[in-house]
């Protein structure tokens, strides 16, 4: 399959893993960013191939992950009233509250239905003007564009019966707040690509020189990945902390220009609370000005419902990057993909579900 | 499938959609098994009118499996409810080693279902019956209130004979073995997805749907030690090779290069964050055999209608764990799972 097959090219990657085996001559831990990196980590194996001396640390980069539990519990509240219909990606139906998950929920009689696209839940609005359709906007910067369109269109349409449910994160203040850690392990950074496809690279550069890090703007193939790596070791090697773009066939340095407008025009920076992590300053979007009409927690007066996490569950730790799934006791035990205690065990792009999936048994030799 | 279809034989003047009286037991009943199914289904056991189909038993040893369908649209590029509900039940019989002899079918209708659309139906099992060289000899109907069901389910069950000494089942599984795959995987599922307007996925996908009790069949005449065999449905090659490892308590490596997966497949398992590992098939095998067979099985199965992409995709091993372990595309090795839950696109 072209732009597929060439970047799985196992001679081509094990000469990149050969390279970096001659680049790295001590120790160093880097970060992927984004939970389709960890993902396609764990799936081809990429790390076996690394040389002993690099390590990878996987990061926050999950949206169904970082998705606060009072979140999904809201999601649910609104999701039980009779005359309203919740639209959301699949990922999110999945993700326990601490009642139960929205797929349970639809089981129980709620009308909740899967969408590929906000849009989607827009046209469901339109089509059902009895109902109030809410839809369950999350995502990094990559899925905001969607998202703002959504609510540029029913706001050109004077739409009544459509309100969203926001919890948009953004990457930069989460790499903030990691390397501001006295935990903190990671000496690189590979970047989330598609966030940056939306947002450009401009923004890495403060944080880079700031902490003294490389951080290199990579794809999610194996052999972006292996070339992220590499570009990130030489420049540890070398000494420098730059960004460096090893996506450049999908980012550009000004990003989407057109999308940045349309998320500037409908959102505004604001505090979001991150699950197993805490409230980090100006780290999500919300909804700006008369857009503000739409905001669904508080139309259905939601906003109240607080959650406490399951003490047992260590994901905080593992979004930082401070701790690995398989260091964790519940880890395979009392948490599964099929009962989950936080949410890094249910998405696809999950540290935890990742190595539950792919190397089980490696993992639990580990511990 | 509608072409050639004969006329609907219950009149659209009579009763243009079926109606709770269809199920009630008394005259409208009595027309739609006259004129619907019997007539379709046109055999000799059925004929007979009776509360069940009597027949001699054709072999020592039988086999008798039992499969519900209940797909939606009911109608999709490669198949349709029909063929599903016939082939499903003769695959199971194939997997076990039997020739599929009779089968039973049992609908439930939603009131309201067009008798056009369930004459569609009918009319394709009955020639995916004639395509299986299986008869439907016995059935039943019922009807629930509209909003009950989804237009048409169907249940069938079937018996199959045993005309061989193999023991056809997990437990003959053996370390070194090899695991071979009777062609690509996945355009069932993707078909499926495809057809469902939302997901607005433009592909020239068609469903797998075939019977393969002849593939079996010719296995098994040619002299190969078959020792088990997997039809993939639901959960896809994964699911059957990590059943067969757990039941039998051996382990398995694949080789995930070796696996055929037809371009907009892939395409469309890319896009939507599917591995097509876990996606559906309804025309697709595993065979284990002893592995000084393998050659020759891949020989008598290339050159069975829907095989000729027969590959051998893996060896059975003897570590003890139940594990399966994927030699990756660029090489490495990663575990094989099962799907859990419901398979969901992802979000980005």
């Amino acid at each position: 399959m072209r732009f597929i097959d060439e970047y799985r090219d196992p001679v081509a990657a094990r000469e990149i893993a050969r390279q970096l085996g001659v680049a790295a001559t001590r120790q160093w831990t880097l970060m992927e960013v984004c939970g389709g990196q960890t993902h396609a980590i764990v799936r081809f194996g990429i790390d076996e191939l690394l040389p002993p001396s690099i390590r990878l640390l996987h990061g926050p980069g999950c949206p169904v992950c970082v998705t606060p539990l009072e979140l999904i519990d809201r999601a649910l509240a609104i999701a039980a009233q009779t005359g309203v219909i919740f639209a959301s990606f699949g990922d999110m139906l999945r993700v326990p509250g601490s009642t139960g998950d929205l797929l349970g929920a639809r089981a129980a009689g709620a009308d909740v239905r899967i969408v590929l696209s906000p849009l989607d839940a827009v046209a469901i609005a339109r089509a059902n003007p009895q109902t109030h359709v809410v839809f369950f906007g999350v995502g990094f910067e990559t899925t905001a564009p969607a998202t703002a369109l959504a609510l540029a269109q029913a706001d050109q349409e004077g739409l009544e019966n459509f309100s969203m449910l926001v919890s948009h994160v953004l990457v930069p203040p989460a790499l903030e707040t990691i390397l501001a850690s006295p935990d903190n392990q990671v000496q690189g950074f590979l970047a989330a690509g598609h966030v940056c496809t939306v947002m450009g690279t401009s923004e890495y550069e403060p944080i880079a020189r700031k902490h003294r890090v490389p951080i290199v703007v990579t794809g999610f193939e194996p052999l972006d990945i292996l070339q992220g790596v590499l570009m990130a070791v030489t420049q540890l090697e070398e000494g420098r902390a730059e960004v460096e773009n090893q996506y450049a066939r999908a980012v550009r340095p000004d990003g989407n220009t057109h999308a940045r407008r349309l998320i500037e025009e409908v959102f505004e920076v604001v505090p979001r609370k991150w699950r197993g992590i805490g409230t980090i300053p100006a780290s999500g979007f919300g909804l700006r000005g008369r857009f503000r009409r739409f905001d669904a927690e508080e139309r259905f007066g939601v906003s109240a419902i607080e959650t406490k996490e399951p003490e047992e569950c260590i994901s905080g730790l593992v979004l930082q990057g401070i701790k690995r799934p398989n260091e964790c006791p519940a880890f395979g035990t009392r948490c599964t993909p099929e009962r989950p205690l936080g949410a890094t065990m249910v998405s696809s792009e999950g540290a935890c579900a990742a190595y539950h999936r792919y190397r089980r048994p490696i993992a639990a030799e580990a511990r | 499938m509608s072409d050639g279809l004969p006329a609907c034989p219950i009149p659209i003047s009579d009763s243009p959609r079926v109606l709770m009286a269809h199920g009630g037991g008394g005259r409208f009943m009595r027309t739609l098994i006259r004129d619907l199914f019997a007539a379709a289904f046109d055999n000799p056991l059925l004929a007979a009118a009776h509360d069940g189909a009597v027949f001699p038993s054709p072999s020592a040893r039988l086999a008798y499996t039992t499969d519900a369908s209940v797909v939606r649209p009911l109608f999709f590029p490669g198949g349709d409810i029909g063929r599903l509900a016939v082939f499903g039940t003769v695959n199971d019989l194939a997997m076990c080693g039997a020739r599929p002899i009779h089968l039973s079918a049992s609908f439930i209708l939603e009131e309201g279902l067009e008798m056009e659309t369930l004459w569609r139906v009918v009319h394709s099992m009955a020639d995916a019956a004639r395509e299986a060289g299986v008869s439907i000899v016995t059935g039943d109907t019922k009807v629930v209130e509209r909003g009950n069901a989804d237009g048409v389910y169907i249940s069938t069950s079937g018996i199959g004979a045993i005309e061989h000494d193999l023991a056809i089942e997990p437990a003959s599984v053996r370390p070194g073995d090899a695991i071979l795959l009777s062609g690509d995987v996945g355009r069932h599922g993707i078909a499926i997805l495809a057809a469902r307007a939302d997901l607005m996925l433009e592909t020239a996908i068609e469903s797998d749907c075939a019977p393969l009790h002849r593939a079996v069949a010719a296995l098994v005449e040619s002299g190969v030690d078959v020792r088990c065999l997997r039809d993939l449905t639901r959960g896809g090659l994964a699911s059957a090779v990590l059943e067969v490892a757990e039941t039998a308590g051996l382990d398995a490596t694949i080789d995930e290069r070796a696996i055929p997966v037809i371009e907009p497949v892939r395409s469309a398992c890319e896009l939507l964050g599917f591995d097509a590992l876990h996606v559906a098939n309804e025309g697709r095998f595993a065979a284990w055999v002893s592995s000084a067979d393998a050659d020759r099985a891949l020989e008598v199965l290339r050159a069975q209608p829907g095989c000729v992409d027969a590959v051998r995709i893996g060896t059975v091993g003897d570590t003890g764990r139940g594990t399966v372990v994927l030699r990756s595309a660029i090489g490495t090795s990663r575990i094989l799972d099962m799907l859990s839950g419901e398979q969901l696109p992802r979000i980005c």
